[in-house]
């Protein structure tokens, strides 16, 4: 008998970031934001405890950090990792990053540089294309999106490709491309995963409650059902005292707007 | 031997239209004192090559930049740049925009005087469509696996803010992630180095010598500035001032809001600005960042 465990989407979203990083094998695991990082620290602290991860400054840690205030937690460091072996990494390959991106597309291609307006006189500056180019086509890839719409997963190309994506004419002759791969999108309202034929986006799972013309509606471009699509998988009992103790001020608590149950309430 | 200036005497040296590396990353280690006094100086028409942080929207503000060499400008605890950002959307900033990665290898060709470090960072994105000066080149071996050309990001000048220097030019680096300071120093025609604490000559022992991460052949100056990062982050000596970057962006959405910020943090001296600041004791119980 399984005992029933309440939740709320973040920490329905939490336990699906976390499977992005399942038999990953021996690389290092980072999840930027709250979610996506507690994510990567309960894939660590439950099926896969070879994953490194970092501090989020410049050490390697054999046990992830608590978010927030440590109060007399004592980091347990195992390694170094400044920016500069952070890129090493990248360029070796064994890393899975998840980030969120402003813009997807159909592709996979992400955005972090600017929306609308011309490239010279951009509508809106966002923080610049980062490490976006060169984690795409260097290692594994997800993301994360706290608010699943049409502006977030757009219609056309992303306005600035920064991360790269399974588009084709992107590809120039005699680039390598088996380098890179994008592995999961964790929704508000959804898992979304690039298996379908030509690494086409489909909808892998359904948060409860969320059907799949509601996720079509929100998003920009068209979107294949999974075989066996059914509901995300829930939090169990044990995933949330692990979430719990990663997360002792509740920071994932302010992540979605209004921090709704993991089950909608019946309209 | 004595390499020791004021940061006056440092931004006596720049010229207009010079291009000019600064250290750090985002909020983390940047030679304010130094920045400050560029804002406080005429000179305009500057290349900024940076791993932006508040720095660079400053001296955006301040009409400072024509161009931008860069990866992006973030205060990390406030994500966006407020002055970056509108200088970019005003459209007055020329920008090369590039992955951090091809960043670093612009640098490193620069130090190593190639004209450029093939990688695979920035292929296949817009990077490559809004810089077309960007060429590829194809593996001379059997792979033939075509990659990015960065070209060497050559720096007239790199400023730097380390934790200890000595008045040879010898530098100590001890904040828990020297970023890549090292490269904007060998990527640099001169480069001035501002320190929290400077000593006539070092003495070290082979623990502390570990800290020493570029040789003081490359360093021209060295500028004696306590707390001379501040409001960014120079473990293990201060944490950023959180408050004084969210009254500095506030700034920028307030009317005459540049120009209130300059007369209450530019227009002094840096003896006046720690002040303003609480003093060196009080910026130097700044807490380290939670990351």
């Amino acid at each position: 008998m399984s005992q029933h465990v309440e939740f709320t989407l973040a920490e329905l979203m939490i336990v699906a970031a976390s499977e992005a990083w399942r038999g990953n094998g021996e690389i290092l695991a980072s999840g930027i934001g709250v979610i996506p990082r507690i994510g990567a620290s309960l894939a660590k602290l439950t099926h896969s405890p070879e994953l490194l991860m970092t501090d989020s400054e410049a050490f390697l840690v054999s046990e992830p950090i608590p978010l927030g205030p440590r109060g007399d937690y004592v980091p347990k460091y195992e390694g170094y990792m400044g920016f500069d072996r952070v890129f090493e990494c990248v360029w070796g390959g064994l890393r899975h990053a998840m980030i969120g991106p402003t813009q997807i597309d159909r592709w996979g291609q992400s955005n972090l540089s600017v929306v609308g307006g011309d490239y010279k006189k951009p509508k809106v500056a966002m923080l610049g294309v980062r490490g976006l180019p060169g984690n795409s086509i260097n290692h594994i890839n997800s993301f994360f999106v706290p608010n699943h719409n049409s502006r977030a997963l757009v219609a056309g190309e992303v306005d600035m490709v920064s991360g790269v994506g399974f588009k084709k004419e992107r590809w120039e002759k005699g680039v390598r491309r088996d380098l890179m791969d994008i592995r999961r999108i964790i929704t508000n309202l959804c898992v979304l995963d690039f298996e379908g034929p030509d690494r086409a986006c489909r909808v892998r799972s359904l948060h409860p409650g969320v059907g799949f013309e509601e996720v079509q509606d929100n998003t920009g471009f068209p979107l294949l059902k999974a075989d066996n699509l059914g509901e995300t998988t829930h939090p169990t009992a044990e995933q949330m005292a692990v979430i719990a103790k990663m997360d002792p001020h509740n920071l994932r608590g302010a992540q979605l707007k209004g921090n709704p149950p993991g089950i909608r309430p019946a309209a | 031997m004595n390499k020791q200036l004021s940061a006056t005497e440092v931004v006596a040296r720049l010229r207009d239209g010079m291009t000019i590396g600064i250290g750090g990353w985002g909020p983390r280690r940047k030679p304010m004192a130094i920045v400050r006094e560029i804002l406080r100086s005429n000179l305009k028409d500057l290349t900024i090559v940076a791993y932006g942080g508040p720095e660079v929207g400053m001296l955006c503000a301040a009409g400072k930049v024509r161009k931008l060499i860069f990866g992006f400008a973030t205060m990390d605890p406030i994500p966006l740049e407020p002055y970056f950002r509108k200088a970019r959307e005003a459209g007055t900033l020329e920008v090369f925009e590039v992955d951090e990665g091809m960043f670093e290898w612009g640098l490193r060709a620069a130090g190593m005087r190639m004209p450029f470090l093939p990688t695979r960072c920035g292929l296949a994105t817009d990077v490559v469509k809004h810089n077309p000066h960007l060429k590829t080149i194809q593996s001379p071996y059997a792979d033939g696996e075509v990659l990015l050309a960065m070209p060497a990001l050559k720096l007239d000048v790199a400023l730097i803010h380390v934790n200890e220097a000595d008045k040879l030019g010898n530098t100590l680096i001890t904040s828990a992630d020297p970023l890549f300071d090292n490269l904007f120093a060998r990527a640099a025609d001169a480069c001035y180095v501002s320190a929290e604490r400077v000593v006539d000559k070092f003495a070290l022992d082979t623990h502390a010598v570990r800290f020493n991460l570029f040789e003081r052949y490359l360093v021209t100056g060295v500028v004696h500035a306590p707390c001379g990062a501040h409001p960014t982050y120079c473990g293990p000596d201060y944490g950023w001032d959180l408050a004084h970057l969210k009254k500095y962006n506030a700034s920028a959405s307030e009317e005459s809001g540049w120009a209130n910020y300059v007369k209450e943090f530019v227009a002094c001296t840096e003896t006046e600005y720690l002040a303003k600041n609480g003093g060196a004791e009080t910026i130097g119980k700044l807490p380290m960042p939670i990351f």
